[in-house]
């Protein structure tokens, strides 16, 4: 089942834990058992049904431009990083590793 | 320059042809963005605070309302009021309230060089003589211009409606900390406990710009069926379209942006700052094109630098040379406005790493100076200039080499980051390892005051979205009309890469950066992105091209499609062949022209590593730091094309260098900038530098066609650090601040060795 890694601000909703196991087969019902589990962490992910803008989800490594859509395999990781910022008034998902 | 790894498998790819765009700029042809002329063209000028921090009481402009030629006069009030509101445009985030106050002071000033007010006026000196009748009353507020000192619980607020922003939870008082971030992992305790050696350390860095060439520029004509046209100097053309429609609540579709060739960027050309005030101008000049133009005084007090910092950063390792915990605290000016370049700090960091317990906390903190844009991996090289010289630090108490010791640490595919993400297939170690090969390293260290620094750096590249489309003419060329603004060399690269797919020269592709309503969208020139996203839509064009030149060569020899093959530019099928060029030639006969277009967003950037060895000399009485020698690695996935790449790492290090030895914004104790012109902000000139000497190491991208990884942006990351490095070695003090100015050298020798 996939992993959601939870950022470190968000570890008090999960008690401490760093990595939680999920089933859903897209990061939207991926959240929505987040949030089954750990009540306020949906909140703090999204607005108005929708990833928060100043997030960038990674699954697998890679920023996905679907967010709350893209789909998720059995193996999938997905974390959940703050925008690179440059500074200026734009910021990007320059976040990626992959 | 020199290229690892094995002997080139491409005919285009690898080599280094003529640059497209040469002939045009050695001549002084290409147009810039201050070239343009229009008839009744107006010109304008922008008046700006004296004052860092003050409340604007008043604004009275009927005394510049009335000055002979002066066409229209706009302040804040001209601009919509628009709520504080974060909002994604095609190219990311922003806040449109700030945006909107950062182009025209609506209640404060924030910075010494906020403009507050914009004429536009028969020329440039009728415009700045009625500047100076707009009188302005203010009510000066105390300004606060350290991060550390905006963070302490009664420290003046800039915003009074700001709250701390912490992974979509928002803080409860007012202050000026407008963002706290966290990434941990392991026990950190435990960590340290397991240490056999532990360097703490707190460093120190200046404001500084990215000291592009050409200051901002643009032109607008505001037509009266509501059609906007802009010319201006950017790094994206789509960017400042959606900013000028949010601004100014325009449709982005009444406005069309022309991108001209940009004398430089290096992330400070994504903001807009003139364009709406030049389209505002127009509408209220009645129609009439006005161009605004910085002066580089105005480039330094208005345009956004990049974050001064404070960083406290504590490392330990074991006797073996592993590294068992770190610690960090990175606090970042982001000038007036929230949205900083912390994160890329964070990121940074630690990335070169294999790390087990570690946890880093990031504060975007607001002061009294200019916002701040990108610079160059923004971020990075503040904190590398801390990590780089704690683990040089490190290594010599473990009497290690410092290459050793960072090839007994270094990251590769599979290890976990601190957040937690998995790194792909990265090329650190083959860097490192080129980097203790290479003859610098393995030549003699020099003499006296002398010594050899040793530093490296990540970034973490970007890909975003991109459009390319191209047509073939009957003579066997191709032209390609791609969005990327072309600052290093792209038209280029990616000119090859088409040519490569199609299996034509270089030279035959007539490349152009299109305008806003020529090409499909495409994000700008940042994130060392062009090359790799807009070079994969330039190759799904090919591909789409080479498939409707199969299906005509089949109509040409009357046999199906999926009968004809193609191969190094030769069309085939049983004994007959047809090269691209003879194809070309015959499409009328075969039905019409053929072009192609593709739209790509690709997901798997490919991050870049680099190391970076110089050799220093320094006086001991004077403090002055040369250069002695410097070669620079790194891993650029496949170079595409290498005199490039070799370029962009000598433009890294040239820029690493100023802000290791002189670049600082210097501000008075009134927030006023000291220092706002090329005179008293010293950059590097020719003589400052040796020849860069550069290594291309070459560990392809999986996820780029042919490899490419971003090579722009990490070579501005190691210079701070490996200066840093090599000043101690040359004369056994360490320094913990930038920039390492000749006084700042001998003060710190003087303190450290009495």
């Amino acid at each position: 089942m996939p992993v959601v890694w939870i950022p470190t601000p968000l570890r008090d909703l999960t008690q401490g834990k760093s990595s939680v196991i999920v089933t859903g087969s897209t990061v939207r019902e991926a959240i929505e058992r987040l949030e089954l589990q750990f009540p306020g962490i949906k909140e703090r992910l999204c607005e108005n049904e929708k990833i928060r803008p100043n997030i960038s989800v990674l699954v697998d490594g890679h920023v996905t431009p679907l967010k709350i859509r893209e789909r998720l395999q059995e193996t999938s990781e997905v974390h959940f990083v703050v925008r690179i910022s440059g500074g200026s008034v734009i910021e990007t998902d320059a976040g990626c590793f992959g | 320059m020199a290229t690892m790894d094995k002997p080139n498998e491409y005919r285009v790819i690898g080599t280094s042809p003529l640059r497209h765009d040469g002939t045009d700029k050695v001549t002084g042809r290409a147009q810039y963005g201050a070239d343009i002329r229009l008839p009744g063209i107006l010109y304008g000028a922008v008046l700006r605070s004296p004052h860092a921090h003050a409340r604007i009481l008043s604004i009275d402009t009927s005394g510049a309302e009335k000055f002979p030629g002066v066409y229209a006069v706009a302040t804040a009030k001209d601009l919509p009021d628009l709520e504080s509101k974060i909002v994604e445009l095609g190219e990311g985030i922003v806040n449109r309230r700030y945006q909107s106050n950062n182009i025209l002071a609506r209640d404060k000033v924030l910075y010494f060089g906020h403009a507050l007010a914009a004429i536009a006026a028969t020329s440039s000196h009728v415009a700045k003589e009625a500047l100076e009748l707009i009188h302005v009353e203010y009510e000066v507020l105390p300004p606060v211009m350290d991060v550390r000192k905006a963070m302490e619980a009664d420290s003046p607020i800039l915003l009074d409606e700001l709250r701390t922003e912490e992974f979509g939870k928002k803080g409860e008082k007012p202050t000026n900390i407008s963002s706290h971030s966290q990434d941990k992992c392991g026990d950190i305790e435990r960590g340290f406990k397991e240490a056999t050696v532990i360097v703490e350390r707190e460093f120190t860095t200046s404001m500084v710009h990215q000291g592009y060439i050409e200051p901002q520029n643009g032109t607008a004509q505001y037509n009266p069926d509501g059609q906007v046209t802009v010319w201006c100097s950017t790094q994206g053309a789509f960017g400042v379209r959606e900013q000028v429609a949010e601004i100014l609540e325009i449709p982005v579709s009444n406005i069309r942006v022309i991108p001209m060739e940009i004398g430089g960027g290096f992330g400070g050309k994504i903001g807009v700052y003139l364009e709406p005030l030049a389209v505002l101008l127009s509408r209220k000049s009645g129609y009439r094109p006005v161009k605004l133009t910085m002066d580089r005084s105005e480039v330094l007090t208005s345009t956004g630098p990049t974050s001064g910092s404070y960083i406290k950063l504590k490392m330990g390792a074991d006797a073996s040379g592993k590294i068992t915990a770190a610690q960090a605290t990175l606090i970042y000016e982001v000038g007036a406005y929230p949205g900083g370049s912390v994160g890329g700090g964070m990121g940074v960091l630690l990335a070169p790493y294999r790390i087990e317990n570690a946890v880093i906390d990031g504060y975007d903190v607001l002061v009294n100076k200019p916002r701040i844009a990108a610079y160059r991996a923004p971020g990075g090289t503040n904190a590398a200039f801390a990590a780089e010289t704690v683990i040089d630090e490190l290594s010599e108490k473990l009497g290690m080499d410092p290459i050793e010791f960072r090839l007994n640490n270094g990251s590769k595919e599979g290890d976990r980051r601190v957040d937690g993400t998995v790194f792909a297939r990265v090329g650190y170690l083959e860097t490192l390892q080129a980097a203790k090969d290479s003859p610098h390293y393995q030549s003699p260290l020099p003499g006296s005051n002398s010594g050899r620094g040793i530093a490296t750096g990540f970034w973490f590249n970007y890909g975003g979205k991109s459009s390319a489309s191209a047509s073939v003419n009957n003579d066997g060329t191709v032209n390609l009309l791609e969005g990327s603004v072309d600052i290093g060399g792209t038209r280029t690269s990616l000119a090859m890469q088409l040519a490569e797919t199609l299996g034509i020269p270089a030279e035959d592709v007539r490349p152009v950066v299109a305008d806003t309503n020529s090409i499909g969208y495409t994000e700008g020139t940042y994130g060392s992105r062009t090359t790799f996203a807009t070079g994969w839509a330039v190759y799904e064009t090919a591909n789409s091209l080479k498939e409707k030149l199969m299906e005509r060569a089949a109509i040409l020899w009357e046999v199906e499609a999926k009968q004809v093959q193609f191969e190094d530019g030769v069309f085939s099928s049983g004994d007959k062949k047809i090269s691209f060029k003879e194809l070309a030639s015959k499409l009328d006969e075969t039905g019409g022209p053929v072009v192609a277009s593709a739209a790509v967003q690709p997901k798997q950037y490919g991050p870049a590593f680099a190391a970076h060895i110089v050799d220093v000399e320094v006086d001991p009485d004077t403090g002055k730091v040369q250069i002695l020698r410097y070669t620079a690695v790194q891993d650029a996935g496949k170079a595409i094309y290498p005199d490039y790449v070799a370029s962009q790492m000598q433009g890294g290090v040239a820029q690493g260098v100023g802000w290791a030895l002189n670049e600082e914004y210097f501000y008075d104790e009134s927030g006023r900038l000291l220092n706002a012109s090329l005179l008293d902000y010293r950059m590097p000139i020719a003589l400052d530098l040796p020849m860069i000497e550069t290594i291309i190491v070459e560990v392809p991208n999986p996820g780029h066609p042919y490899g490419a990884r971003g090579v722009g942006e990490v070579p501005i990351i190691p210079p701070p650090a490996a200066i840093a490095n090599a000043i101690y070695h040359a004369i056994g003090v360490r320094m913990n601040a930038l920039p390492m100015s000749p006084g700042r050298v001998v003060s710190v020798l003087d303190t450290q060795k009495g």
